[in-house]
Formats: structure tokens, C-alpha cells, sequence
């Protein structure tokens, strides 16, 4: 198995968490909660760290973060863009606002560009189907989005500085 | 206790509270199909996740079809096993099982033993009616076990083997719905993982998901060359249960057989690992008298227990998950190294032929044997001390092969002088056989007295954890046996604690010891073929002439022709070895 090479203060993050809930197995849909809210994703190594703590078996907790769509492995974007899918934003368009952003970002859903500014997400439903299509981009709301718009709401947010946070 | 009356296709059950439908059914002769579920009763051991649903039963008055392996019986209740309801449900449910697994059972090694195609015949399947999409996974190849997880049908049995019965938390379901799958870890290959290579989850895998790598053409490659000598050392578990691959009665002793069978494949010379186990309890015995007059002589820094370290399974399971007990162990190698090492350092010389042209083949209960025989510590400049670890079922395939009629061979002899042994390394094959012969060979070094009686009952048995206490001559021998790796966990983390106070303890990885080994023919979750191939053991025992290793005349002559005494420098190089960190 790999050696754990983590940033120390990754490492103390981690074991706050877990200590936070008392290092208890059963805790650990929580404990990846936290740690992801805190890491914004959960690598390998966060993982191994996360088994250590919790005395189990590495792959307990990459059998959980592979069943729950809501953790990723991967680092979201500084700006992480969801656009949902639910029934309302698809027959409202939202596929062809999904492609403008992949176009303009040139990457895939669940990728994040290779600045770390932004990435792309598909969610179900944010409750708001009365502004069909609704794109989020962390958690301003961006409603009736219509493609040409696209360009735009990537603009807003290409000037702000990225923070290195793992 | 509490009883349960109920009707089971018509018939009248009584059984006790707490029994499942499955149960009851088997109890008059109702065999229900399964799949996932499997239980080696004695052992503790079951998986019944529910998850294949093939044991659907209809049940009256109940809207929904039951899975009968996890449902428990109630009074008044009206099981039918067979209505057609019950039939087509059960066919569905194994053709949509059958639509994403590779129809190649025709080049399957599981073929002809896969409890899916046995599944499939039973139940008429000639058409699958569903077209979908099927998972493809890669391949995944270890130096013991392969996995082809296309062919997994998420039964989860090897999960629970890993998990609850050995511990060792490498397989694991990942992802979700279609995409759910067992795996370890980030998807990593075996080699990287803490995987031990003892093969129970091979062992228990219904399909051919989970097999051994085959070393058989390489062997039969080997035999075909007239440069080499290929000489073949067999392992005491093997004896036990090999002729269940020629439909015998399981706990058939097949030694004569065995070794006629090895003689028309064309080895040169027919060995026994038995040798090397009288010569490990020598080493080993020899070994744990040492340590325990230091700590007579109170010397505060030997360490105690010793442990056992003829498992390769068990030493690496060590290695990843107690690196700081290292050194507690014996560094006595095992019995299938030993023999390599005395085969290409000693016997090649007197045969007058480089260790390179020697080929030392070894047959074994064991996958982990294959991982075993390559790791580099067992290596002259890169020639391996045994060249191809070959399971029971593989040597059974061997036979097949070759057009031998097993049933029909005459009793052979092994061949000297490799080949001799006594009943104390007949035994080494089952739980606490390694510590009885220990014991019968240190008792009487230890007082200089002869053995009061052979039979150790008290080491005996297949409860997971045991402990005995061994008069030596007024000095309590405690003595703890541990089989299956959960069970060796517990008596380390005791060890690790400083709470441990045995002065021996045996660890063999698979339940039972060797005789339940991951190589060896496929149980197929009937536990008393285990307990019978234990029975076996022991009869061999009983009729050999000689019991106790240390009375092995050829042992004697080796140590007096090379390896002088037990321990000496010679013997240090050649018969122990080291452990490593491995975290």
C-alpha cells in the first residue's frame, strides 16, 4: 500500500475530524462529510489517513465514497459549476447549456480546468424549476440561463484569485 | 427450547426457533438452490447476504416471494419450493444474473466446478432472454491469485472471507447499482494491496472470478526437457484430498496413488514435504527449547511466545499488520522452502548437477505457496530454491492431462532420501498438528525422557482459537493454536498487549489448517469434507512407524553427512530466514 503523503496540516484536519466524532466507524458517512467540506474532495491518501484513524480497512472507506455520488475524489474547481438536469432544466435546454460550458472550459463533467478555477457538475433538481434551466456556480443561483449567457457567467469569475487549499 | 411447526411442500417440519426456510428444507431432503449463500457450520463461518435472491421461495399469504437462506420460520407457516411462480422467478433471476457474466465456460478454468454453471444446467437454462450491457473489468494477475472480475456476480463470499473470517480487509464491494463490484481498494492490483495470497477467497468464489495462476504448462515444460532433473516434494495435506478430484469418498488417504501418479508424469524423483516438516521440528523445536531455558536462565530479553512460521500467508499477514512483532516469530523457514533449499544446495551437489538444472517442483493445499517460492530471500542468484508451487487442484488437473487412471493406480513409495517421514510431519497438514509434533520432539530433548504417550487429544479439534497446558517434566508448557487469521489477530493483539502467556503458539491461515487450504479441491461450503481430511491426517499418523521427527533416521544422517546440529551456522544459512516491515 502507498506511504500516506500528506501535508501535515492535512493530516491534523483529518484526525480533528475523526476525533470529532470519536473515531467511531460508524461515524464515517460523516467524517468524509466533514473532511470533504473542509479538503473540498477526498484523494486516496485522505482516505488511507481517514482507515487509520477509524482502525478499518482502507477499502471500507472507498467502498462508502464510491457508492455516495456526493464525494469526489477529484478537487472541484475554485468555482465549482452545477447545472441541473432535472426534468424541468432538461426539456428547458439545460444539455445545451452543459455543452456550452464544456465547450468554452474544455473539460468533461466531474473535471475541473486545468487552473483549478472552475469545474463542472451535473445535479437533480435544486428546487428552483421555475427558473429553468438553473446553473449554480458555488452558491450564487444563475437562472432562465439561455447558451449565449454562458460566456458571461464564466467571465464573472475569471479575474478572482485561486487559493491553494490541500 | 422453542420449536417451529411448519409444512414445506407439503410435508410436516419441526425445527427449532431461529432456523431459516433453507435450513428447514434440508433438514427433509428439500435441497432449495443458492448461490451467495454459504455456510461451513463448526467454523463459524456464513454469508447469507441475500443478494442473488435464487433461493426464492413463495410463502402462503405473504404478497412477495422470500429469499429462504436469510428468512426464519414461523409457525403455521406453508413454504412451496417449487410452484411455478417460484421457478420463474428463480430463472429470471438467474438469466439477468447470467446476461452480464462471459458465456466462455468452455475455457473457464472454474469449468466443470462453477456453482453458476452447475446453477444454470440445474435449472434447464438453454436461452437468456435479456440483452444488455455487460461489465468489463481488467484483469487483474498476482504471483498467486487472478482475479477476472467480469465473472463476478456479487455474492460477496470472498468479501466475508477477507473481512470477518481472515481479517485482512482487502476485498470489498465498491460503486454502485450495475457498477458495484468487489475490489480492493482505488481499484489497486492484489500485489500492492496487504493481500496475504491465502486463497479463501478463491477457496469460496462460486465462479471463475477469483483461480490460482496456473503453473502447469510450465511444469509440464519442465518435465519435457532432458536437460533438467525435475524432482517433486508433495505437501501432507494434499494426501487427504486429492482423490475427491477422482470422485473418492473425501478423507480417502491417497499417498500410494499420489506418488505412483507423480512417478508416470515422469519426475525424476518423488519427495515429501513430510521430510522437510520432521526437518522444520528440528530446527523450530530446537529453536523454542532455546529461547525457553534463556528465559529460565531469566534472561529478560528473549522473546516469548515463539510462533509458528510455516504459513506463508500467516508470515505476511505479520509482516503488513504486526511489523513490530517480527522478531517473535520462529525464523524457521517452511517446510516447502526447506526442502528447496536442502534440494538445490545439498541433493543437487550429490546428484553432481548445477542448482540451474535442477527444477524443484512442489504440490501444495496452498495458493500463497505460489507467492511463497518467489519471494527473493528464496534465491541464489536468482534461481529460486522451489521453481513452481503447483495447488492440489492443479496436480489433479495434471493427472487428468496425462490420461492417468488414478483410481486405478497400485501404492507406490516415496523416493530417498527426501522422502522419508514420520507421522509427526504427516500431521503439519491440520490445526495444531505442527504444535503436536513440536512438542512430541521437545518434550524429550527437554527432559531426556521418552514420550509418555504420542497422541496430544488436547491439541486436537477445529474450535478457531484453542490453548493446552503440557506438563514437560514439571514445566507447564502453554501452548495457544490459532487457524484462520482473525483468530491469529486476537492472540497477537494479546501478544502485542503483553497479556499473551503462552510460550508456543501455532498459526495456520485457512480454517482447519492446510487441510482447508486455498488450493486444495473446492469444499463447496460442506465443512465435514474438512473435518474428514482431518481425520485422515491423524490415521496416517497412527500408522507410520515413526511418530517424532527427531527419530526420522534420514534427518539423523543429513545433520551428521551437512548440517552438523539443529541451529548451527549452516543450518542458520540455509533452513531460517528473516521477516520484513512491510507497511
Amino acid at each position: 500500500m502507498s506511504k500516506i503523503k500528506l501535508a501535515n496540516h492535512t493530516i491534523q484536519i483529518v484526525k480533528d475530524v475523526c476525533a470529532e466524532f470519536e473515531n467511531k466507524e460508524g461515524e464515517l458517512i460523516n467524517i468524509l462529510h466533514q473532511v470533504q467540506h473542509k479538503l473540498g474532495y477526498l484523494p486516496a491518501e485522505v482516505q488511507e489517513a481517514i482507515a487509520k484513524e477509524l482502525k478499518i480497512p482502507v477499502v471500507k472507506v472507498y467502498g462508502v465514497v464510491t457508492f455516495y455520488s456526493f464525494f469526489t475524489m477529484v478537487p472541484h474547481g475554485e468555482n465549482p459549476i452545477s447545472i441541473c438536469m432535472g426534468t424541468a432544466c432538461y426539456v428547458r435546454g439545460a444539455e445545451q447549456i452543459l455543452d456550452e460550458f464544456k465547450r468554452e472550459l474544455k473539460v468533461q463533467v466531474g473535471e475541473s480546468t486545468s487552473d483549478g478555477k472552475f469545474s463542472i457538475n451535473c445535479l437533480r433538481c435544486v428546487g428552483a424549476c421555475g427558473l429553468a434551466p438553473v446553473v449554480t456556480v458555488g452558491e450564487k443561483v444563475y437562472g432562465r440561463v439561455a447558451p449565449n449567457q454562458v460566456k458571461e457567467i464564466i467571465a464573472e469569475y475569471s479575474n478572482k484569485n485561486v487559493t491553494d487549499d490541500v | 427450547m422453542d420449536t417451529v411447526n411448519l409444512i414445506i411442500d407439503n410435508k410436516p417440519v419441526v425445527v427449532k426457533a431461529g432456523t431459516t426456510i433453507l435450513e428447514a428444507a434440508s433438514g427433509i431432503g428439500v435441497h432449495v438452490p443458492t448461490l451467495c449463500h454459504m455456510k461451513l457450520s463448526d467454523l463459524n463461518i456464513e454469508n447469507k447476504p441475500g443478494d442473488c435472491r435464487v433461493c426464492m421461495v413463495e410463502v402462503k399469504g405473504r404478497k412477495n416471494l422470500v429469499p429462504a437462506c436469510c428468512t426464519e420460520v414461523s409457525n403455521g407457516m406453508e413454504v412451496n419450493t417449487h410452484s411455478i411462480r417460484v421457478i420463474n422467478a428463480r430463472r429470471t433471476v438467474l438469466e439477468l444474473i447470467l446476461s452480464d457474466h462471459p458465456a466462455d465456460c468452455l475455457i473457464c478454468p472454474k469449468s466443470g466446478k462453477c456453482d453458476l454453471q452447475n446453477l444454470a444446467h440445474k435449472l434447464g437454462i438453454r436461452e437468456i432472454h435479456y440483452q444488455g450491457e455487460q461489465s468489463h473489468y481488467r484483469a487483474d494477475t498476482s504471483p498467486a491469485i487472478i482475479r477476472d472480475i467480469d465473472k463476478c456476480i456479487m455474492c460477496r463470499r470472498c468479501e466475508m472471507m477477507c473481512n470477518k473470517v481472515q481479517t485482512v480487509g482487502v476485498l470489498s464491494a465498491i460503486n454502485r447499482g450495475f457498477y458495484s463490484v468487489v475490489s480492493p481498494a482505488f481499484e489497486m492490483n492484489l500485489d500492492h494491496s496487504v493481500c496475504t495470497y491465502c486463497g479463501q477467497c478463491v477457496a469460496v468464489c462460486p465462479t471463475g472470478a477469483l483461480t490460482e495462476v496456473d503453473e502447469t504448462g510450465n511444469v509440464i515444460r519442465a518435465l519435457s526437457d532432458p536437460s533438467k532433473t525435475v524432482i517433486v516434494q508433495t505437501a501432507p495435506a494434499v494426501r487427504a484430498a486429492l482423490g475427491e478430484e477422482f470422485d473418492m469418498e473425501p478423507g480417502t488417504l491417497v499417498t500410494g496413488k499420489l506418488v505412483a501418479a507423480l512417478k508416470r508424469l515422469g519426475f525424476d524423483y518423488v519427495f515429501d514435504t513430510d521430510f522437510a516438516a520432521d526437518l522444520t521440528i528440528m530446527e523450530e523445536g530446537t529453536e523454542l527449547l532455546n529461547r525457553l531455558s534463556r528465559k529460565l536462565s531469566g534472561d529478560k530479553d528473549v522473546k516469548l511466545p515463539i510462533l509458528t512460521s510455516c504459513c506463508p500467508a500467516w508470515v505476511k499477514f505479520f509482516e503488513h499488520q504486526f511489523p513490530e512483532l517480527k522478531d517473535i516469530p520462529s525464523t524457521a523457514r517452511s517446510p516447502q522452502q526447506m526442502f528447496g533449499s536442502i534440494a538445490k544446495n545439498w541433493f543437487a551437489e550429490k546428484l553432481g548437477i548445477k542448482r540451474e538444472d535442477l527444477v524443484v517442483v512442489s504440490i501444495m493445499p496452498c495458493v500463497a505457496k505460489k507467492y511463497e517460492c518467489g519471494r527473493d530471500e528464496f534465491k541464489a542468484n536468482g534461481n529460486p530454491d522451489v521453481d513452481f508451487a503447483l495447488t492440489t487442484r492443479e496436480f489433479a488437473a495434471l493427472i487428468k492431462v496425462s490420461n492417468i487412471d488414478f483410481s486405478t493406480l497400485p501404492d507406490e513409495d516415496f523416493d530417498n532420501p527426501l522422502g522419508e517421514s514420520s507421522g509427526a510431519g504427516v500431521i503439519f497438514g491440520t490445526t495444531g498438528g505442527v504444535i503436536e509434533a513440536a512438542v512430541r520432539t521437545a518434550y524429550e530433548l527437554f527432559t531426556n525422557k521418552p514420550l509418555p504417550r504420542i497422541d496430544f487429544d488436547e491439541l486436537r479439534g477445529m474450535e478457531g482459537i484453542r490453548q493446552a497446558t503440557i506438563d514437560f517434566g514439571g514445566l507447564p508448557l502453554k501452548i495457544g493454536i490459532a487457524h484462520g487469521l482473525g483468530n491469529a489477530r486476537k492472540l497477537l493483539e494479546d501478544v502485542q498487549a503483553g497479556k499473551s502467556e503462552f510460550h508456543a503458539i501455532e498459526i495456520m491461515s485457512c480454517p482447519g489448517g492446510c487441510i482447508g487450504g486455498g488450493g486444495q479441491p473446492y469444499h463447496h461450503g460442506n465443512a465435514e469434507i474438512l473435518k474428514k481430511r482431518q481425520m485422515a491426517l491423524y490415521r496416517e499418523d497412527k500408522n507410520k512407524v515413526i511418530r517424532k521427527s527427531h527419530e526420522n533416521k534420514y534427518i539423523i544422517e543429513l545433520y551428521k553427512e551437512f548440517l552438523e546440529k539443529p541451529l548451527s551456522e549452516k543450518a542458520h544459512h540455509l533452513l531460517h530466514t528473516e521477516y520484513f516491515d512491510r507497511t
